[in-house]
C-alpha cells in the first residue's frame, strides 16, 4: 500500500514485517528514528521482539550475533562512529557465517565529528565480508531490507547484510512508498531456520581456534561464497517481482546508458540528483548517463564490464575515499577493466560530498565538464580553496 | 563447573587460555552448545543468546553461562558485563581469575595483585612488581545489584560446585570469581595447584564468600589464617619479596582486611 512515510519509519515498518526475535542497538544519529520507532512498536505489542537496549555498539553487533547463533532472525542499525565502533565484531560475525541485518544510515567519520551524510562508514567495512546493498531512495531501502534478509539467511550463504541508506538524505527526508502488506513478505521471506545453531539438543562448538593450516579456507569459502551470491540475486530478484512487481536488476541500473558518451558511476541517493541532471542534458542533445551500483558486495564485475565496456567516458563518483591513495570505488571499476580489449578511453574519478556538502546540480554538471579526453586520477568537486589556506600559527593568539 | 550446570547449557567464552585450549580446530572439549566470539563481548553475546532464547519461550531449562578470564572479565570485557548486569539478563557469569594475562604471556591485568611479578610489571632495581591492588570485582558486582555473587577457589572444588548450582538456580544475573592458580604463571610445580589455591583463601587473601540479594550469607572461615609469607614462598612470582619484610607486611595489611571486613576467624559452621 502507497504511504507517505519518513525513511526511518519505513524501515522500522519493513523490519517489523521481517518479525525479527532479537533486536539491539545503540543510538547514534541519524540512525536514531529507526530504533525508536520499532521501540515503540514492541511496547504497545505490535512487535514480539526482544528489544535489548545495550551499552554500546560492539554490544549491539555482540547481542545480535549471539541471537542469530541461536537460530533467531536478529536486526540492528546504526552509522559512522557505531559501525567503526562495531567493526571487529562486524568481521567476526561474517567469519562465523552468520545472517544477521544491519541498516548503515551513512554519516561522515570523526575527526572532524561531522554528523552529516556521506559514505565513509559503509566503504570503510567493504572488507568485513558482509553483503552491501546502497539504495537510492526509500522504496529501495525497504526492497533491499526483504531481499537481504533473503538472501543472507539462504542456507548456502549464510552471509550479515548491510543495507546503506544516506543518512539525513534517506532517513529523515519523506517519500512515496510502496509498503508491503504482511501476506507479501510471509510469502517472500520464510522463517529463518539456519543449518547449525547453539541448541543444548545438538551441541556444538563455533569459534574454535584455527591455525595456519585450516585459516586460508574459511576466508577463500566466504569469498566463493560471494561469487554464489552473485548467481542467486538474479533468482531472488525474479521470485520478489512475482511477490511485489518490482523489478530489480539486483546489481547495478543502467539509466540511460545504451548509447551514451559519457556515463557518470555512482551509489546511493546522489543517483537520483544525477538522474535529474542526465534528463535535463538529454533534452539538450547529450549523450549522457548514469550507472548505479545497487550491489557493492559482492563486486559485480560482469554487470560493469557489460555496461561499461562501449562507453568512451566515465566518470566515477565516490562518495568516500581512501586516503593517500586512489578513491575506493574508482579504482574497483578501473580494475574491471585492466587487460580488457573492450573499456572506456577515460576513467575519470570525482570525489563528492563529503560531510553532508552538498551535492547539487551544479555539481554533477561540473563532472560532465570534466570528464573529457583528460583523465582525472582523484579530482575533488565543490572543494573551498579559502578554507585551505588556513594555516596554523602556534603563537598566534 | 560444567558438572554442576548439566547439559542443558549454552556457554558463550571470551578469548582466553580456556577457549584456545579446549577449540583447537578441528577438536573441541565441549560436549554443550559453545560459541567464542571475540576477547571482551561473552557478557553481550550471551545476552543476546539469553534474548534470543526468551524469545523463543525456551530460556526456562536452559542456563546460559558466560566465561572469561580475569582479563576479559575485569578490564577490556568490563563494559559488555556491566551492561549484561545492569540490563538483568538471566545469565551466569564465571570469571577464571589467574590473575594475569596468562595465554599472552603472564602480563599484568586489572586483577593481578599487589607487588605481583608479572611480564609488564616486572621486579627490578626500581620495582617489586605490580604497583596496585587487585580491582574489587565482586564489589563492583554487588554494586549492580545483581541477585547472587560469590568468590570461589579451585582449592575448594566441592564449594566451587555448590556455589555454581545455587548460582543457577536463581534467576537474574549471577557473577561467580574463581581463584585459579596457573603454574606457568605462578612459577610452582603443577602438581601443587590445589594446595597453592587453598593457601590463598586460608591466608585471607582470596575469601571464599557469597552474597545472596546484597546481603553476606556465607563466608569460608578461617581457624586460624595463615601468615600470608606461607603463600608467597610457594610461588616464583612472589619470590622478590621474601627478603623484603616491608613488602610482606603490606600483603599481609591487605589479608588482615578481608579477615576483619568478612569476620573470617573461627570456624565455618556450614
Amino acid at each position: 500500500m502507497k504511504e507517505f512515510l519518513e525513511g526511518s519509519t519505513a524501515v522500522a515498518k519493513i523490519i517489523k514485517l521481517c518479525k525479527p526475535g532479537v533486536i539491539s542497538a545503540y543510538p547514534i544519529t541519524p540512525q536514531t528514528h529507526i530504533v525508536e520507532e520499532l521501540a515503540k512498536e514492541v511496547a504497545d505489542g505490535q512487535l514480539n521482539s526482544q528489544f535489548v537496549n545495550v551499552e554500546s555498539e560492539h554490544s549491539a553487533a555482540s547481542v545480535v550475533l549471539g541471537a542469530v547463533a541461536t537460530g533467531v532472525r536478529a536486526y540492528t542499525a546504526t552509522s559512522s562512529q557505531g559501525l567503526f565502533y562495531m567493526a571487529e565484531v562486524l568481521f567476526n560475525i561474517a567469519g562465523l557465517r552468520l545472517p544477521v541485518m544491519l541498516t548503515c544510515a551513512n554519516r561522515a567519520i570523526s575527526a572532524p565529528i561531522n554528523i552529516w551524510n556521506d559514505q565513509q562508514d559503509s566503504v570503510s567495512m567493504r572488507d568485513a565480508g558482509w553483503i552491501q546493498f546502497y539504495a537510492e531512495n526509500v522504496q529501495e531501502v525497504v526492497d533491499f531490507h526483504l531481499i537481504g534478509y533473503r538472501i543472507g539467511e539462504d542456507k548456502s550463504v549464510m552471509l550479515p547484510v548491510m543495507v546503506c541508506m544516506d543518512g539525513y538524505v534517506l532517513t529523515h527526508g519523506i517519500e512515496t512508498v510502496d509498503m508491503p502488506e504482511q501476506e507479501q513478505v510471509d510469502k517472500f521471506l520464510p522463517p529463518y531456520s539456519p543449518p547449525y545453531k547453539l541448541d543444548p539438543d545438538n551441541p556444538l562448538t563455533m569459534g574454535p581456534l584455527v591455525d595456519p593450516e585450516s585459516y586460508m579456507e574459511t576466508r577463500y569459502a566466504i569469498h566463493q561464497t560471494h561469487r554464489y551470491v552473485i548467481k542467486l540475486i538474479p533468482q531472488i530478484t525474479a521470485d520478489f517481482s512475482k511477490v511485489f512487481g518490482r523489478q530489480y536488476n539486483g546489481f547495478i541500473e543502467e539509466y540511460r546508458t545504451k548509447d551514451a558518451e559519457r556515463v557518470i558511476v555512482a551509489m546511493g541517493s546522489v543517483c537520483g540528483s544525477i538522474k535529474d541532471v542526465v534528463d535535463e542534458l538529454r533534452t539538450k542533445g547529450k549523450k549522457v548517463g548514469l550507472l548505479k551500483i545497487t550491489t557493492y558486495r559482492p563486486f559485480p564485475y560482469q554487470e560493469i564490464y557489460e555496461a561499461l565496456k562501449d562507453i568512451p567516458k566515465v566518470a566515477v563518483v565516490d562518495r568516500a575515499l581512501s586516503l593517500g591513495s586512489y578513491a575506493p570505488l574508482a579504482s574497483e571499476i578501473k580494475a574491471v577493466f585492466f587487460g580488457k580489449k573492450k573499456k572506456p578511453q577515460v576513467i575519470s574519478s570525482f570525489i563528492l560530498g563529503l560531510g553532508g556538502r552538498d551535492i547539487t546540480q551544479d555539481s554533477i554538471k561540473e563532472i560532465i565538464r570534466l570528464l573529457n579526453t583528460k583523465e582525472k586520477s582523484c579530482e575533488f568537486i565543490d572543494l573551498k580553496p579559502e578554507l585551505l589556506k588556513e594555516n596554523y600559527e602556534p603563537n598566534s593568539i | 563447573m560444567l558438572e554442576a550446570s548439566g547439559p542443558n547449557t549454552i556457554i558463550a567464552n571470551n578469548t582466553g587460555c580456556l577457549e584456545v585450549f579446549s577449540t583447537k580446530y578441528p577438536e573441541s572439549a565441549w560436549g554443550v552448545p559453545w560459541i567464542h566470539s571475540l576477547f571482551e563481548n561473552a557478557a553481550a553475546v550471551a545476552s543476546g543468546i539469553e534474548a534470543a532464547l526468551k524469545f523463543l519461550g525456551r530460556k526456562e531449562g536452559i542456563n546460559v553461562i558466560a566465561q572469561a578470564g580475569d582479563g576479559g572479565t575485569a578490564d577490556i570485557g568490563l563494559q559488555a558485563l556491566s551492561g549484561m548486569w545492569e540490563r538483568g539478563h538471566d545469565i551466569l557469569y564465571v570469571c577464571y581469575d589467574n590473575e594475569a594475562y596468562m595465554n599472552t604471556g603472564v602480563q599484568r591485568s586489572g586483577l593481578t595483585p599487589f607487588n605481583t611479578n608479572t611480564s609488564t610489571s616486572p621486579i627490578g632495581s626500581r620495582s617489586t612488581g605490580n604497583i596496585r591492588p587487585k580491582k574489587p570485582m565482586p564489589e563492583i558486582a554487588l554494586a549492580h545489584g545483581i541477585p547472587y555473587v560469590a568468590v570461589a577457589s579451585v582449592g575448594f572444588p566441592q564449594d566451587l560446585q555448590r556455589k555454581v548450582k545455587k548460582a543457577l538456580s536463581v534467576i537474574g544475573p549471577k557473577y561467580i570469581q574463581v581463584h585459579v592458580p596457573c603454574p606457568l604463571g605462578w612459577r610452582y610445580e603443577s602438581a601443587f595447584t590445589l594446595e597453592v589455591g587453598k593457601v590463598a583463601v586460608e591466608t585471607g587473601l582470596y575469601p571464599l564468600i557469597e552474597y545472596e540479594n546484597g546481603k553476606l550469607i556465607s563466608v569460608r572461615k578461617l581457624n586460624p589464617p595463615k601468615p600470608v609469607e606461607e603463600y608467597l614462598k610457594i610461588q616464583g612470582r612472589f619470590k622478590h619479596l621474601l627478603d623484603k619484610p616491608e613488602e610482606i607486611k603490606k600483603i599481609q595489611e591487605i589479608a588482615d582486611n578481608n579477615i576483619q571486613r568478612y569476620n573470617l576467624k573461627g570456624e565455618t559452621t556450614d
